[in-house]
């Protein structure tokens, strides 16, 4: 399996979505290749990191809508 | 006497009985028209809703539009919510919709390739770079809040229709079917797009996140 081949399959095999016989040449270059390692982990961290980013409410929240979008919303409430 | 045996509600069942009690006499206060009542409604929860509007859309004015146009279809849609979910979850919903919606809708404009952003590789099929460490945390609970904000930024730099893929999948937690639903695609294609839009922004945290040492 080549470095390419490798970054294909990652999605698959974190969902458990790899077939058994990819699974084993998943986990063989893993072990082996230099480089594979660290992407896979950066890669892991990268969708762990997005869920993570708004996660918090507080940290995107804006403070205060602006009142001239609250007036226009408002305006077109029913009657 | 309390039976020891009885189990107390848990402080999570009790906030969502009271939201849903609340939740309640909103629904019926619209529905009787009260003007305050809709006050209530789009000052309680547009801030929320400007912020998904925000994640889909890069550009503050349609982030806005989107809310004002997710208003105005919940508004129309009033008579007919059967109260099978929380106001604040269905005006969540109706608020992603908008923003895809405007996203489909608005002038396309010239985007950042993704190519740049995927692994380059050797004729043989190997890496062509060198990966350093990290310093982001492993543990998702120890990212904070100035990583947490480089992360959103770099979201904001993926390409529009690979942010969406990400933000619809990784944030907001749609199944692929539903994703693809939504954006008029294949399953298979979100799949594709999902994961190279994972690898670009890696790719684009890498700067914010090597460690010093390597």
């Amino acid at each position: 399996m080549t470095c390419r081949e490798f970054a294909d399959f990652m999605m698959d095999y974190i969902a458990g979505q790899l077939p058994v016989d990819s699974r084993a040449l998943f986990e063989r270059h893993l072990a082996r290749c230099p480089k594979c390692p660290k992407y896979f982990e950066q890669y892991k961290a990268t969708v762990a990191a997005g869920k993570t980013a708004f996660e918090c409410p507080d940290d995107e929240v804006p403070a205060d809508v602006p009142e001239d979008l609250i007036q226009a919303i408002l305006a077109v409430k029913p009657r | 006497m309390t039976n020891s045996s009885t189990k107390l509600p848990s402080a999570d069942a009790v906030a969502a009985a009271n939201a849903a009690a609340a939740d309640a006499i909103l629904l019926a206060r619209l529905r009787a028209g009260d003007a305050a009542a809709f006050e209530d409604l789009v000052r309680a929860n547009s801030p929320r809703m400007l912020a998904v509007t925000r994640r889909i859309l890069d550009s503050e004015d349609d982030a806005k539009d989107a809310v004002q146009e997710a208003f105005l279809s919940a508004f129309r849609s009033l008579p007919q919510f059967e109260g099978g979910s929380l106001l604040s979850t269905w005006l969540h919903r109706i608020a992603v919709n908008a923003a895809l919606m405007k996203l489909r809708t608005r002038r396309r404009k010239p985007e950042r390739s993704i190519e740049t952003l995927l692994p380059e590789y050797l004729a043989d099929g190997h890496h062509a770079e060198d990966f350093h460490d990290w310093n982001l945390p492993a543990d998702r609970a120890m990212i904070g809040a100035e990583q947490r904000a480089i992360v959103r930024k770099c979201i904001g730099e993926l390409p529009d229709n690979y942010r969406t893929v990400l933000v619809l999948r990784d944030i907001e937690e749609l199944d692929t079917e539903e994703t693809a639903a939504r954006l008029g695609m294949t399953p298979n294609a979100v799949k594709i797009r999902l994961h190279r839009a994972r690898q670009a922004l890696r790719t684009l945290l890498d700067p914010h996140f090597r460690s010093v040492r390597s």
